[in-house]
C-alpha cells in the first residue's frame, strides 16, 4: 500500500510539469462542450448514480453548480469516479478538469501535490463509532482495539497521530471504502469504525437499530472538505473558487432556485444581490465568463442550503444537522467572501 | 411353484442383489462406509440442514422483490426490489436510454458470432466465421456510433455491457496475438525473437493494474497536448496485451509438448514455416493448450474489475456505486451476491464450454 502510494504521489508529481503547459482550462472545457468532474465511486450523499445512471449528491451538485456557470448546462459534466488513491492523479494529468470528492484540503496536497484549494465547502472532523455493547465512553479507552481505516486518506494519519500521542495501541483493519467499513464493522471484525463524522452519521443510519452503536463524544481533527483544481491555471482556479463562493452567498442573501430568476431578471434594490446577479457590474466578465454565471448555477441545484439538506441534511436518510456548516449569522462557520 | 428352465445361455440377467444397487446402498458406500465417514456425513448434514433453510428463507422466501425505498423491504429477507430496480444500470451502465437498442443489438450479433465460431454444424459457417471475424468492428461501431448513428460517449459504457466489451475484446484479440507472440518467441530471427522475449516478459513483470493505470494518466503525458485519445481504447489495448503475453506463454508450453519430430516431419515433407505452424503444429499444440487458454480467458475476463480504479465502472463498479444510494442503504450483500452470480455464471458457461471441447479432442490422452 505504502508503495502504491509512493508511486501514484510520483505520478502526481510528474503532472505538474504537464499540467502548466497545458493550455487554458476554460478554453479547454468549453471546447469540449463538457465538464470533467472527479468525484468517489461512490459515497452515500455526496455522489453515487440513481437508478437511470444520473449522478446524484452533494459533490455532484457542486459540479453541476460550475458547469452550469461555465457552460450553460448542468449536466454538460462528465464524472470521473476516482478512488482514494487516484483522484489527484486523474485531476493532476488532465483527465479531470476540476475535484469535487470530500477531500480535506491540507498542506502536503496542497503544496506538494500542486493543488489549489477551493473555498471548504463541507466543515468535517474525524470521530469514532463503536457498538454500545463495548461499553466504552471516550476515545482514550480504546487500548488495543482493531481499527477499521480508509486507506490513503487523512483519516488513516489522524488515527495514528492521536493514539501515539495518547499513549495507547490500535491494530489497523485497512479497507478501501465506505461500504466496506461497514460490512467489516458489523461482521465485527473491527472493534471501532473512523472515519469522518459525516460518514459515521451515513455508515449509522444503515443499521437496523442505531441505538445499538454510538459516536464517541471526540472529534480528532479536523477535516475542512471542499473542491481542488491543478496549479497553473489561476482563472480556472478563480472561477471555481467563486461558483462555491456565490452558491454560499447566494443562501446568505436568499437567493434560491426558486426565486433566482425573478431576482435576477431585472436590477433590484439590493447591490449586492445584483453583482452577484449581473445585473449590474461585470464579474462575469472580469472571471472570463458571462453576467449571469452565478444566476445559472444557483438555478442549477439550488443554493449552498438547498444542496446540503437535498442531499445529507436532516431529512434525507443521513440525516446531518447543519452545525459548524451553517452560515455564519447562523452560529456556523460559513463565510463567504464577498462578492464585490 | 413351476421351476422355469433354460437352455445353456439363454438365461435372462436377473437383477443386481438389492443389498447392492439403490439409495441404502449408495449411502452406505459413500456417506456412511466407516466410523470417521459416518462422523463427517452427519456432521455435513446437520450443517446443511440449519444453513440451506435460513438460506432460502433470506433469498427467496422473506425477500422483498418489489419497492421504492429500503423501507419497503423486509429487514430479515433479501431486497430484490433494489436491484430490480437498477437492473437496467447495472446492464447497460449510463448509456442513453433512446439508444439501447444498439447494446441489444449488439449483444444479439454477439450470440450469433459466438455460436459460429462455437458450434461445428452452423449452416454456412464459413461465411459465419468470416461474420465473426468483423464482429468486433461492426459492434465498435454499433456501440461507440458516428457514420449515421448518434455518437454515444464511451464513458457513458458501464455494468455488464462495459464487462463483456472490454472481456470479449480481450478474449478475441489476445489468442491471435498470442499465438504470434509464442511463435516469435521460438522464432530463429534474432530481432522477432527478442523483442517477443522482451514483450512477453515485460507485461507478465507488471500488474495489470498498473498498466491500466499507465494507460489512465500516463498516456497523456506521452501525447502531444490536446490529443483525447479515448479512455476506454487505451484500457482495451492494455487489457489485450496483458492478456497476449499470458496467452503466449500458455501456447508455449502447447508447442513445447510437441515432440520435434512433428516438426522434422513436417519439414521432410517440404511445408514451409507457415503451412507447418497452420497444418501440423499449432492444431496439436492449441489442442493440448486448451485448458490453459480457458483459464486465461476467465482470468481477464474476471480481471476487468480493476477498471473501476481507474474510474470505468463494470458490473462490479455500478455494484460498488450502488451501495452508496442513500434511499437504498445497507444492501451491500444483494448487491455483492448479484454481482458474483454474473460472473460465476458467464465464467462456468466458459469452463463447461472448455471441458466440452476437451472430451471431444481427447487432449487428455484418456485412451
Amino acid at each position: 500500500m505504502k508503495l502504491i502510494n509512493k508511486v501514484f504521489t510520483g505520478l502526481a508529481m510528474t503532472a505538474m510539469a504537464a499540467g502548466a503547459a497545458q493550455a487554458s482550462t476554460l478554453d479547454d472545457v468549453k471546447a469540449a462542450g463538457e465538464l470533467k468532474c472527479v468525484v468517489t465511486t461512490g459515497l452515500a450523499g455526496f455522489a453515487a448514480p440513481n437508478a437511470a445512471g444520473k449522478w446524484e449528491g452533494f459533490d455532484v451538485d457542486f459540479c453541476r453548480a460550475v458547469a452550469a456557470a461555465v457552460l450553460g448546462d448542468g449536466d454538460k459534466v462528465k464524472f470521473v469516479p476516482s478512488t482514494g488513491k487516484t483522484r489527484f492523479t486523474l485531476l493532476n494529468s488532465g483527465e479531470g478538469d476540476i475535484l469535487f470528492r470530500n477531500t480535506t484540503e491540507t498542506f502536503s496536497r496542497d503544496v506538494d501535490l500542486k493543488l489549489t484549494f477551493l473555498p471548504v465547502n463541507y466543515y468535517d472532523g474525524q470521530g469514532f463509532m463503536v457498538p454500545t455493547a463495548l461499553g466504552v465512553a471516550s476515545a482514550s479507552e480504546l487500548d488495543g482495539a482493531s481499527v477499521c481505516i480508509q486507506t490513503g486518506t487523512t483519516t488513516e494519519l489522524n488515527l495514528a497521530d492521536y493514539f501515539r500521542s495518547n499513549g495507547i495501541s490500535y491494530e489497523p483493519v485497512p479497507i478501501e471504502t465506505n461500504e466496506e467499513a461497514y460490512t467489516n464493522y458489523v461482521a465485527g471484525r473491527c472493534d471501532v469504525y473512523t472515519t469522518d463524522a459525516s460518514g459515521l452519521a451515513a455508515t449509522r443510519a444503515k443499521f437496523e437499530n442505531p441505538a445499538d452503536h454510538m459516536v464517541l463524544p471526540e472529534i480528532i481533527s479536523k477535516e475542512p472538505l471542499g473542491g481542488a483544481v491543478r496549479h497553473g491555471d489561476d482563472q480556472w482556479a478563480d472561477i471555481a473558487k467563486w461558483v462555491v463562493n456565490a452558491l454560499i452567498a447566494a443562501e446568505e442573501m436568499g437567493i434560491t432556485s426558486a426565486n433566482v430568476a425573478e431576482l435576477g431578471a431585472a436590477a433590484g434594490n439590493n447591490p449586492g444581490i445584483n453583482r452577484m446577479l449581473g445585473t449590474e457590474g461585470s464579474y462575469g466578465e472580469m472571471l472570463g465568463l458571462d453576467a449571469a454565471w452565478a444566476a445559472r448555477a444557483i438555478a442549477q441545484g439550488g443554493n449552498y442550503g438547498e444542496i446540503f439538506d437535498r442531499n445529507i441534511g436532516p431529512d434525507t436518510p443521513l440525516g446531518i444537522a447543519r452545525g459548524l456548516n451553517a452560515q455564519w449569522k447562523d452560529g456556523g462557520i460559513l463565510y463567504a467572501a464577498p462578492l464585490r | 411353484m413351476t421351476e422355469q428352465t433354460y437352455a445353456p445361455g439363454t438365461h435372462p440377467d436377473l437383477p443386481p442383489p438389492s443389498n447392492t444397487v439403490g439409495p441404502i446402498h449408495w449411502l452406505q458406500v459413500n456417506l456412511f462406509s466407516n466410523i470417521p465417514n459416518t462422523i463427517v456425513s452427519l456432521v455435513a448434514i446437520y450443517l446443511l440442514a440449519i444453513s440451506i433453510p435460513a438460506a432460502i428463507d433470506w433469498l427467496f422466501l422473506k425477500a422483498t422483490y418489489v419497492g421504492e425505498t429500503r423501507n419497503d423491504c423486509a429487514r430479515d429477507g433479501a431486497c430484490w426490489a433494489f436491484i430490480g430496480e437498477r437492473l437496467q444500470l447495472f446492464i447497460y451502465g449510463f448509456y442513453p436510454e433512446a439508444e439501447r437498442w444498439r447494446v441489444d443489438l449488439s449483444a444479439i450479433m454477439l450470440a450469433v458470432a459466438i455460436a459460429a465460431v462455437l458450434w461445428e454444424r452452423m449452416p454456412a459457417r464459413g461465411w459465419m466465421l468470416i461474420y465473426a471475424a468483423v464482429y468486433p468492428f461492426i459492434a465498435g461501431w454499433l456501440l461507440t456510433g458516428g457514420m449515421g448513428l448518434t455518437p454515444v460517449d464511451t464513458n457513458d459504457f458501464g455494468g455488464v455491457m462495459l464487462t463483456v466489451v472490454i472481456g470479449i475484446t480481450g478474449i478475441a484479440f489476445s489468442l491471435p496475438i498470442g499465438i504470434l507472440l509464442a511463435l516469435g518467441r521460438q522464432s530463429n530471427l534474432p530481432i522477432i525473437k527478442y523483442f517477443s522475449i522482451g514483450f512477453i516478459e515485460f507485461i507478465r513483470g507488471v500488474p495489470l493494474i498498473t498498466l491500466l493505470f499507465v494507460a489512465s494518466t500516463m498516456l497523456s503525458y506521452f501525447l502531444p497536448p490536446g490529443s483525447n485519445f479515448d479512455l476506454l481504447l487505451r484500457v482495451l489495448i492494455m487489457v489485450t496485451l496483458f492478456a497476449s503475453a499470458y496467452m503466449a506463454e500458455v501456447i508455449r508450453g502447447g508447442l513445447q509438448a510437441l515432440p520435434k519430430g512433428q516438426k522434422e516431419a513436417a519439414d521432410s515433407l517440404g511445408l514451409n514455416y507457415w503451412q507447418a505452424m497452420r497444418l501440423i503444429i499449432l492444431p496439436q499444440a492449441l489442442t493440448i493448450s486448451i485448458p490453459g487458454i480457458v483459464n486465461t480467458f476467465i482470468g481477464l475476463y474476471k480481471d476487468t474489475s480493476l477498471v473501476i480504479i481507474i474510474g470505468l465502472l463494470d458490473v462490479l463498479g455500478v455494484g460498488r456505486a450502488s451501495v452508496s444510494d442513500t434511499a437504498w442503504v445497507g444492501l451491500s450483500t444483494e448487491v455483492y451476491l448479484f454481482v458474483a452470480v454474473f460472473f460465476f455464471i458467464t465464467c462456468f458457461g466458459m469452463a463447461r464450454y472448455s471441458l466440452h471441447l476437451e472430451n471431444k479432442l481427447h487432449t487428455g490422452h484418456k485412451h
